[in-house]
């Protein structure tokens, strides 16, 4: 099915619907397809393969997400944060594309793809031109989205129509959402968060109020105004909000939901959300680039019950992503390839319509029963909770011990100075690698070297104690808060070689 | 067997629905007591809603019956779905909580 269709049913469904809501650009969801419509026309008339977007978002994404799909075209939308080299990179390996700009960022892309328009001719020749509308084959690509690269190369990952409404259909009651429903987004267009939510909510019948530039005392402003319902964040942001709220209390009456993902999220940063706004349900989602969106959800049912639990074993799913959503089956799977039951760590596969696996110049992944790996290394427990304990990559084999850097990360954080730590392995003559761990302190706190070891020791067995404890002011993140790795070994190593 | 994603609709009705999953008994989907077409088809002039089978669907609801086929309602109408003359029977959904 197209995505075209999704707001189709919008519209039939309720014609005269407020649909967005982006500072002080309002559209109904008749006014969106009428958009839309345009929009298709446009890119019809332009004669291009591919539409690109640079910019901060709001209702330019789902504008841009349905004329492209009305124009049964692919979309992109790009980080606008990245340097003019970055981009006209990307640009140069989509093909033949229009290149619709915010225009700040017009001279960035200055001559790339077949076209370059601002974000206002693009509106304005839309409402001008003839409605366009060419069905999409559902196994069409829809939307090109470039992975954040935190590993490797940026990978072009191919979602289908079917896949983006495969994820929504099989996720999202259609009309579900009451007629006062609103949902606040900050994730950047560039993000799955992003181009989920513009499906998602259209879908649900809630109203997406945007926030293009996040800044959390603006979001907590936005979401008394405009009486918001349900919010996502990603970790870096719930960070912020807390701060905000503790520096400054408000009341966020309306929430109901606050859903975060995006990475990982610390334990102590859960519990303290919980703690200060009992009335809102937490909510989060784990989901990948290549999955189109959420594959778990740990439910605000779930969060509580945890919170409240006395009992070890679901205590401890505060720190899971919940259970798979419905259409996703999961597998852990061990380096040979075979399933390890609850309990065991392994690689986690995940198939179902959602899921893409396929990327631009590599082709599809899956394997030859679909099903897709995802490079995390997970567990399962016996009631289906899915524990991710991060990238497969990542792990670090220190004398023939395999050792997951979350398993260490997870203790630390919880020490009470420490805000935030990463743990790397370093290259090492004597164990192969060793563990290195990068701690932020709280503000104001002081870390204590020895005191921290001896905390994770306890904790941990010895062989698992950092080797080396780092002490940082701040990590280096991308923009959506995910901790460069790559960079942070890159660093010490450089240091280390240095110091000797 | 009708391919999936194939979207029909009602011909004496607003109906329209897209096969989300699909069985052979697929082949013989109505709505309104009449057979459903595809999109593009005529419909027959002549055609009325049975009044065995009015009461209508629910817009954006999925229906089932016991061969495994499953339909979207895309567009809601009078006519009642069904499979020869058996119903097909409205899916329920458990509610997930809004993630993005």
């Amino acid at each position: 099915m197209s995505i075209a269709l999704l707001l189709e049913m919008a519209v039939s469904g309720d014609p005269h619907r407020l649909a967005v809501v982006d500072r002080g650009t309002r559209f109904t969801t008749t006014e969106l397809s009428r958009f839309a419509s345009g929009g298709a026309g446009v890119i019809g008339t332009a004669g291009v393969q591919h539409v690109a977007y640079v910019g901060t978002g709001g209702h330019m994404l789902p504008l841009l997400i349905f004329s492209s799909a009305r124009a049964a075209t692919p979309f992109t939308p790009l980080n606008y944060r990245l340097s003019a080299a970055g981009l006209q990179q990307l640009i140069g390996r989509l093909p033949e594309p229009l290149v619709v700009a915010d225009p700040e960022f017009v001279e960035l892309v200055a001559g790339a793809g077949k076209r370059v328009m601002t974000s206002e001719e693009f509106t304005q020749a839309a409402s001008a031109a003839e409605p366009h509308e060419e069905f999409a084959d559902p196994d069409e690509v829809a939307i090109v989205l470039f992975t954040s690269g935190t590993t490797s190369q940026p990978k072009a990952v191919e979602l289908t129509h079917n896949n983006l409404t495969g994820y929504v259909t099989g996720t999202v009651e259609f009309g579900s959402a009451d007629a006062d429903d609103a949902a606040l987004v900050c994730v950047p267009p560039y993000h799955i968060a992003g181009v989920g939510a513009a499906l998602s909510n259209l879908y649900a019948g809630r109203r997406i109020v945007y926030q293009c530039k996040f800044d959390p005392r603006e979001w907590a402003r936005l979401v008394r105004d405009e009486r918001v319902t349900s919010a996502t964040v990603v970790p870096t942001m719930l960070d912020r909000i807390i701060a905000e709220l503790e520096a400054s209390p408000t009341d966020l009456p309306t929430l109901r939901t606050l859903a975060y993902g995006g990475s990982k999220v610390s334990l102590p940063l859960v519990r303290k959300t919980i703690a200060m706004l009992p009335h809102v349900g937490m909510v989060n989602a784990y989901g990948l680039t290549e999955t189109s969106s959420t594959i778990a959800v740990l439910t605000p049912e779930d969060h509580r019950m945890a919170y409240a639990a006395t009992e070890e074993a679901v205590s401890r799913r505060l720190a899971s992503v919940g259970r798979p959503v419905p259409g996703i089956e999961v597998q852990i799977r061990d380096e040979n390839g075979a399933v390890r039951p609850a309990g065991q760590p392994g690689e986690l596969f995940v198939r179902g319509p959602q899921v893409s696996g396929r990327y631009t110049g590599i082709g599809s992944v899956l394997d030859a029963d679909g099903w897709f790996p995802t490079r995390d290394t997970a567990t399962l427990d016996d009631d289906g909770y899915l524990f991710i304990g991060g990238r497969s990559d990542d792990t670090i084999i220190r004398g023939g011990e395999n050792i997951a850097p979350a398993e260490v990360e997870d203790v630390l954080v919880e020490h009470p100075n420490v805000r935030e730590a990463v743990v790397v392995g370093v290259d090492d003559p004597q164990w192969g690698q060793i563990i290195v761990a990068v701690v932020v302190p709280e503000q104001g706190a002081e870390i204590d070297v020895e005191d921290l070891s001896e905390f994770v020791r306890k904790a941990l067995r010895g062989s698992r104690t950092p080797d080396r404890i780092e002490i940082v002011e701040q990590l280096p993140t991308t923009d959506t808060g995910k901790v460069l790795r790559r960079e942070i070994i890159r660093q010490l190593s450089e240091n280390l070689r240095s110091a000797t | 067997m009708i391919k999936n994603g194939t979207r029909l609709q009602s011909q004496v009705c607003d109906t329209q629905v897209i096969v989300v999953r699909s069985a052979d008994s697929l082949d013989d989907l109505r709505c309104g007591g009449e057979p459903m077409v595809s999109l593009d088809a005529q419909k027959q002039p002549h055609a009325d809603l049975d009044p065995d089978f009015t009461g209508g669907s629910t817009m954006g609801k999925r229906y089932v019956d016991d061969a495994g086929a499953e339909v979207l309602v895309t567009k809601a109408g009078a006519g009642a779905l069904s499979v020869g003359n058996t119903r097909l029977v409205l899916k329920e959904a458990k509610p997930l909580p809004a993630s993005d």
